[in-house]
C-alpha cells in the first residue's frame, strides 16, 4: 500500500524523479550532482509548502494514516517495564482498549488507549478501536488502581468513536462513557491525556478528563466525526472535507479554543515517518507536564481539572423583556 | 422560612401563549401510534397521554413544568443565556433564530428552583422543539450552573431529559459540556446531594452520555427511546434491523439500565415520595 496521502503526490513524485537521477547517473557515470542538489533544493521548498499549509481535511487524513502509531507503539517507545493488564471483570477484555503500568523515567504511571488494528484481522477484534461499555469500564478500572496507589494516569486518545452498535447498547454505553466523565473529575492524581491520531466523540473523551490535555500537531477531536457531521447535515457523507473545514477540529483550533493545553510538533510529513523521535517528544511532554502537576495536592489536583472544564463553552447574554 | 424568600423573587408562572403553542391546531388531535382522534382538551386534561394507547406525547418544557411543579410555579434562572456562533458555522446562527421563533425558548433547557410536592428543588427541563434538545454551550452551563446552584444551596436535582444529542454547530465546544456537566455532579454526589433523572423521549447521544446517566436514580416515561447511539447509525453498523422495541424505557428497564418506567400521571407522586425519603432528618417513630 502506498503511504503518501493525495496531497503529498508532488512530493513523492519528486523524490522518485530525484532517485531516478541518482541511479542513472550511477549507472551511466556521468556527474548530475548539482542538478541534484537543484532539485533537493526545490524539494524542501516545496516540503514546507506541502506540509506548512495544511488545510483541516488534509489533517484529517494524516491523523488517519494507516501507518500512523497507534498507542501499542507509543507506549513500546516511551515506557518501559510494561505490564498489559486486561478485562473489565465483569464481561469481557475489549481489545479496543489496551493499558496496564509502566515506568516513565523511571516513574510507575498507570497507562491506558484507544488502540487501533494493524491490519484488517487485527481491527475486526479490536472494532477499530472503537470501544463496548467493557471497553470504557476496563479503562476506568485502570484508572481507579492508579487513584487508590497513588499513580500518574497517561492516557491515549484515538478513536472514531465508541462503537455503535446494538450490543453496546443493551450493556449501556451511555452509563459507561457518562461514569468515566465523572470518576475521571473526581481522581486525586494527575492525569495527563494526549490525542494521537482520531478524537472522535465521547468515546474519546471518556479517556480525555486530564489536568492537561495535549494534541499531536497533525490530530483531530471533534464532536463527531466529519463524516457523520456531513451525512447528517448535508446528506452527503462525502462532504467529510468540507465538514472537517467548518468543524474547527485541529490542534490549532482547539488549543485557541481553551481546550487543549499543548500542541506536540510532529516530524515533517507525519508522526508514521519518525516514530522514534515523535515518542520522543511525546515522552518529554508528559515527563514536564506530570513534574508540575506532581507540585499540586489530590485536592489541588480535583481543582485544577474542574477550572479547566468549568470554563470551557461560548455563549452570549441577552436583554430580557 | 424558603417559601417567603420565594414569594420575593419574580416567578414565571408558565406562560400561557407559551404553552398554548405547542398545542396541536384544531379541536380534534389523532394519536400517532394508535389513530385514535381524541378531542385536544381531553388529551391535555389527560397531561397528553392517549387515552387509547397510553402513548405519551412529547412535552415541551413549559408543559413540564406546568405538571411538575407545586402551581406550575418556577423561579427560574440564566434565562438570558443564549448561543452564539463561535465557530462561525455555516447555517448555525440564521438556525438558531429560526429555532428561538418556533419554540419560543432561547435555548434547549429552562432550569431554576421550585417545589415538588412541597419541597424545595433545584429543575431543569430540556425541550425537544428548541434545536431537538440539543446541547450546545448553553445547555452545557445552564445545567452546570444549575447542579453548582444545587450543590451551594444543598438541594434535590431534578432533571428532566430530552435530547438529540450533542449540538455539531458547537463542535468541540459542545463535546466539552459532556465533561463539564459530569465534573459539576461529581462535586455534587460528593457533597452527598440527591439526583433523580427522568429520561423522556428521545434522550440520546451526548446528554444520555453525561449528566443525564449520572442520577442516583434514573426514571424513564414509558416508550421514551434512550440510548448513546441513534437506530439509524446502529443498523448501518450491524447491517441488520432491530427490533421496534430497541432502545425503549421498558427494553432498558429489562437491561437494568433505569430504575423504574414512571407513567406521567404517577411522575409527581414519585417524585415527592423520593424527595420526602431522602428529607427526612428525624428520629424512627416509636415502634408498639
Ligand atoms: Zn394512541
Amino acid at each position: 500500500m502506498s503511504s503518501e496521502l493525495p496531497f503529498e503526490r508532488p512530493l513523492a513524485e519528486l523524490r522518485k524523479k530525484i532517485d531516478e537521477l541518482k541511479h542513472f547517473g550511477a549507472e551511466k557515470q556521468i556527474d548530475f550532482s548539482d542538478e541534484i542538489a537543484r532539485l533537493e533544493e526545490r524539494y524542501k521548498q516545496l516540503e514546507s509548502e506541502v506540509y506548512g499549509g495544511m488545510s483541516a481535511a488534509q489533517i484529517m487524513h494524516m491523523a488517519r494514516h494507516h501507518q500512523r502509531p497507534t498507542s501499542l507503539d507509543y507506549i513500546s517507545l516511551i515506557f518501559t517495564d510494561f505490564v498489559e493488564l486486561h478485562g473489565d471483570r465483569v464481561f469481557a477484555d475489549d481489545l479496543a482498549i489496551v493499558g496496564g503500568l509502566a515506568k516513565l523515567n523511571g516513574m510507575p504511571v498507570t497507562v491506558v488507549g484507544h488502540q487501533r488494528g494493524k491490519d484488517t484481522k487485527d481491527n475486526i477484534q479490536r472494532f477499530f478501536g472503537s470501544p463496548h461499555p467493557e471497553g470504557f469500564r476496563k479503562a476506568l478500572r485502570f484508572m481507579q488502581q492508579a487513584n487508590k496507589f497513588g499513580r500518574p494516569i497517561i492516557t491515549l486518545i484515538d478513536t472514531k468513536g465508541a462503537y455503535p452498535g446494538d450490543t453496546a447498547e443493551e450493556r449501556n454505553q451511555s452509563e459507561a462513557i457518562a461514569r468515566n466523565l465523572l470518576e475521571m473529575a473526581n481522581f486525586g492524581v494527575p492525569i495527563v491525556c494526549v490525542v494521537i491520531g482520531e478524537g472522535g466523540s465521547g468515546g474519546a473523551l471518556a479517556l480525555g478528563v486530564g489536568n492537561r490535555v495535549l494534541m499531536l500537531e497533525n490530530a483531530i477531536y471533534s464532536v463527531i466525526s466529519p463524516n457523520g457531521a456531513a451525512s447528517i447535515l448535508w446528506k452527503d457523507a462525502s462532504k467529510a472535507d468540507q465538514a472537517a473545514e467548518a468543524m474547527k477540529i485541529t490542534a490549532k483550533d482547539l488549543l485557541e479554543f481553551g481546550v487543549i493545553e499543548e500542541i506536540i510538533p510532529e516530524p515533517q510529513g507525519g508522526a508514521h515517518r519518525d516514530k522514534a523521535a515523535q515518542a520522543e517528544s511525546i515522552k518529554e511532554a508528559l515527563w514536564r507536564n506530570l513534574q508540575e502537576l506532581g507540585k499540586l495536592s489530590p485536592d489541588e489536583l480535583r481543582e485544577d481539572r474542574y477550572r479547566k472544564f468549568r470554563k470551557v463553552g461560548r455563549f452570549g447574554t441577552a436583554e430580557l423583556e | 422560612m424558603f417559601k417567603d424568600l420565594f414569594q420575593k423573587k419574580k416567578y414565571a408562572v408558565v406562560p400561557s401563549e407559551r404553552t398554548k403553542r405547542d398545542i396541536p391546531e384544531g379541536l380534534m388531535n389523532r394519536c400517532p401510534k394508535c389513530g385514535q382522534i381524541q378531542l385536544s382538551k381531553e388529551l391535555e386534561k389527560n397531561l397528553k397521554v392517549c387515552s387509547g394507547c397510553g402513548h405519551h406525547y412529547r412535552l415541551n418544557a413549559w408543559e413540564r413544568i406546568a405538571m411538575t411543579l407545586d402551581e406550575g410555579r418556577l423561579f427560574e434562572i440564566d434565562e438570558n443565556l443564549v448561543s452564539e456562533d463561535p465557530l462561525d458555522f455555516p447555517g448555525y446562527a440564521s438556525k438558531l433564530e429560526q429555532q428561538k421563533a418556533n419554540s419560543g425558548l432561547k435555548d434547549a433547557v429552562v432550569t431554576g428552583e421550585g417545589e415538588i410536592g412541597g419541597f424545595p428543588v433545584v429543575i431543569g427541563v430540556m425541550s425537544f422543539d428548541f434545536f431537538s434538545g440539543s446541547m450546545g454551550s448553553v445547555v452545557g452551563e445552564k445545567v452546570t450552573r444549575a447542579i453548582e446552584r444545587a450543590t451551594e444551596k444543598k438541594l434535590p436535582l431534578v432533571l428532566f431529559s430530552t435530547s438529540g444529542g450533542a449540538r455539531m454547530q458547537e463542535s468541540i465546544l459542545s463535546l466539552m459540556q459532556m465533561a463539564k456537566t459530569s465534573a459539576a455532579l461529581a462535586k455534587f454526589h460528593e457533597q452527598g446531594g440527591l439526583f433523580i433523572s427522568v429520561f423522556t423521549d428521545p434522550t440520546l447521544g451526548g446528554v444520555s452520555a453525561s449528566f443525564a446517566s449520572l442520577g442516583d436514580y434514573i426514571l424513564a416515561e414509558p416508550g421514551a427511546i434512550v440510548g448513546f447511539a441513534g437506530r439509524i447509525v446502529i443498523e448501518q453498523t450491524i447491517r441488520q434491523k432491530l427490533p421496534d422495541n430497541f432502545q425503549t424505557a421498558e427494553f432498558n428497564l429489562k437491561h437494568g439500565q433505569l430504575d423504574k418506567v414512571v407513567p406521567r400521571k404517577e411522575m409527581k407522586a414519585i417524585l415527592t415520595k423520593l424527595l420526602d425519603m431522602h428529607a427526612w432528618k428525624g428520629e424512627p417513630a416509636d415502634v408498639q
